[in-house]
């Protein structure tokens, strides 16, 4: 069993249920998995698989009428752990941006389009409550707006609308920096971005993790940043943990029959485009989910008990796990 | 003599110098000219895929709304078959229907208060006035079969929201398919698509191009799925509005020329964890030019890490042994290839 020494936070069977007017929708079903200290963990998933909404409740920003219903989130942060699921609303709003802050996907609405970049900067600190000199916090700005390598005069002086949507995404960096945090989620953050943009920001998160020991969590549906980007897999199918490893072991040994799916299916500009396949079928309805295992009708391995029950999450021994009767079956140990 | 040599290619499709320039209102008459497309000149041929790639506000919507006739160029020709189109638009506009757009957005492209069965209604009914509605009835049945949306009563009767994106974007092709073009604009089709659809899909536009001999213009800023698609086809590069790169997608991939191509390619993501790449681009800067008041220079010079004082002159494309390139120092500009490794797909058409 890990320490929490080398966890950042823990999901432990947590359910996020979204009660409507004549029917309660689980988004989010019995969850459970770590995120590690010090990493990049990877939540990719298809639109609807309930990545945003487990990855926002950690620090409470679920849509409404959304809540958790079940489990637990621990968080292990240098002033000790804290569960989030019981923190009093005061108290998670301290916590939300000073310990755990997160990086939108459209950052064009995630900033305040009527003030200035320096303005929306000045009011988070002083919300938090960091009581700085004017020089000080002008420093702490332009060292921050450098660090994402961005001429700092120019763009605490801009309205979000005079920046480019590179220019937006690298603010909005620099503004999850603003108080320090362990841990940063970053929700698509590339989406709205071309290609070159996009490497340029992995490249700049993937230097402020390693040089500044943050952790992160990212939520992408792209199969090929996570390759290229993240330690860790969480591949999420309709509101379930399907798998969970270490990234070259799910590349390699392909254990799920949802995750071989999905690498199946997206091409690569170098590999053997030959042999691509779809997965055939559509994802499945929230609120009509098949008997047994929910991927069973789109799986080319289901089996009679495949249709009847959901199956266990299986434990492979090298820290990865599986949610599918015949997990790691297939593996030959040739995966690498 | 230029009219001999047009005779005997006859393309389906050739653009010719073809400029468009939007006017940015400024302050009181100082109205800003954007040049979105310069000079673009680009053939595609029958039964082609040919890709337009570039960053987000490179033109290529801009360029395949042209092909279209969705817009009129500021300048330049456009030929159809042989035969001009723009400019004599108006008159013709009606009957420009071998030509099909397919949008990027599925849902704000169907009407949201008519069923799939009246927008795939109505545009052959208005091209085909003399059909009855038996007739028609029996079209759709058959384009429902082609995109494999079956059985169609269960679709028909819907409308757009009842759809998931997967479905709502092969209405979309069947829509574009349903006059029997010979060109089909699809700009981004897959963008808004799940990973696990997105192949059913490009499978679906590479069997229309196979079995109806229909050519596509493909534009995407993915340059995974476009080598998917047009693997035996041709792609261009673009980059703030003009054609910086073109030839077929394999040479292109396996011997990039255009310092932009290089970069591009080198910023692709590969889903394999142990693909070792250089994450530094070689670029100068990571700001796109501007588009306003250009000059007649390289518009990449900015960035581009092999310019000197001669690419602020006018310039042509050059012809390399497998591509046309717009760069005037290539001989400055590497060789060696972007990726050590590519696993070819032998597919001749």
């Amino acid at each position: 069993m890990q320490t929490n020494r080398d966890n950042i936070a823990v999901f432990s069977h947590v359910s996020i249920d979204y009660p409507l007017k004549k029917y309660t929708l689980r988004a989010v079903t019995d969850i459970t998995f770590e995120l590690k200290r010090g990493a990049i963990t990877a939540l990719v998933g298809e639109s609807g698989s309930g990545k945003t909404t487990l990855a926002s409740s950690l620090i409470r920003c679920i849509s409404e009428p959304g809540r958790v219903a079940e489990g637990e989130i621990t968080f292990y942060g240098k002033d000790g752990e804290e569960r989030l699921d019981l923190l009093p609303d005061p108290k998670m709003r301290a916590f939300r941006w000073s310990k755990v802050s997160m990086v939108f996907q459209a950052a064009q609405s995630a900033l305040n389009p009527v003030l200035t970049v320096r303005e929306q900067f000045t009011e988070t600190l002083e919300a938090h409550g960091e009581k700085l000199s004017k020089e000080e916090r002008e420093a702490k700005f332009s060292d921050l707006l450098g660090y994402v390598k961005l001429d700092a005069e120019r763009v605490l002086a801009s309205y979000p609308h005079e920046l480019s949507g590179g220019m937006k995404q690298r603010v909005m960096i620099a503004f999850a920096l603003l108080l320090d945090p362990e841990l940063i989620i970053l929700d698509e953050p590339t989406t709205a971005l071309d290609v070159i943009t996009q490497n340029y920001i992995f490249t700049l998160l993937k230097q402020i993790n390693r040089e500044k020991g943050i952790s992160m969590l990212l939520m992408t549906h792209d199969i090929s940043v996570v390759a290229k980007f993240a330690d860790y897999v969480g591949v999420m199918y309709g509101g379930r943990l399907m798998e969970y490893g270490d990234v070259r072991t799910v590349f390699h040994r392909r254990r799920h029959p949802y995750t071989a799916g999905l690498i199946g299916a997206t091409p690569s500009i170098i590999g053997d485009i030959s042999e691509m396949k779809p997965i055939e079928g559509s994802p499945p309805d929230l609120l009509h989910l098949p008997k047994g295992c929910i991927f069973a009708p789109r799986c080319p391995r289901c089996s009679d008990v495949c249709l009847t029950e959901e199956p266990p999450m299986r434990e492979y021994g090298d820290g990865s796990k599986g949610k599918c009767y015949f997990f790691g079956e297939a593996d030959d140990g040739k995966g690498n | 003599m230029e009219k001999a040599t047009e005779q005997a290619k006859t393309p389906l499709m050739r653009l010719k110098g073809i400029n468009m320039v939007f006017k940015k209102p400024g302050a009181l008459f100082a109205d800003k000219n954007i040049h979105v497309l310069k000079d673009i000149d680009l053939e595609i041929g029958e039964k082609e895929i040919v890709a337009l790639v570039g960053e987000s506000g490179c033109g290529k919507t801009t360029l395949g709304k042209i092909i279209t006739g969705l817009y009129r160029p500021t300048s330049g020709e456009v030929y159809f078959e042989g035969e001009r189109v723009s400019g004599t638009f108006d008159k013709k506009i009606s009957s420009y229907n071998q030509v099909q757009f397919i949008q990027q957005d599925s849902y704000a492209a169907l009407n949201p208060v008519r069923t799939i069965y009246q927008s795939l209604y109505a545009p052959i009914k208005t091209h085909n006035r003399k059909w009855s509605r038996a007739r028609i009835d029996e079209r759709i049945e058959e384009l429902m079969g082609l995109i494999g949306l079956l059985p169609s009563a269960q679709f028909l009767s819907k409308y757009p929201h009842q759809l998931s994106g997967g479905q709502r974007q092969r209405i979309l092709m069947a829509r574009a398919i349903s006059l029997e073009p010979k060109l089909i604009v699809a700009d981004e089709p897959v963008s808004m698509i799940d990973v696990s659809l997105r192949l059913s899909l490009l499978n679906l536009m590479k069997e229309l191009n196979e079995k109806l001999d229909m050519s596509f213009v493909y534009i995407s800023h993915d340059l995974s799925t476009t080598r998917y698609i047009a693997h035996s086809g041709r792609v261009a590069v673009m980059y703030l509005g003009e054609i910086v790169e073109v030839g077929k997608i394999g040479d292109v991939i396996a011997s990039p020329r255009h310092p932009y191509t290089r970069a591009l390619l080198q910023a692709v993501p590969i889903p394999d964890p142990d693909f070792k790449g250089n994450d530094e681009l070689p670029l100068k800067s990571m700001q796109l030019g501007s588009l306003e008041n250009r000059g007649e220079g390289c518009s990449f010079f900015d960035r581009c890490l092999y310019a000197d004082d001669a690419c602020r002159k006018k310039f042509g494309p050059v012809k390399t042994e497998t591509a046309e390139v717009l760069c005037c120092g290539l001989d400055r500009v590497p060789t060696a290839p972007v990726f050590e490794k590519i696993i070819q797909t032998e597919e001749n058409s």
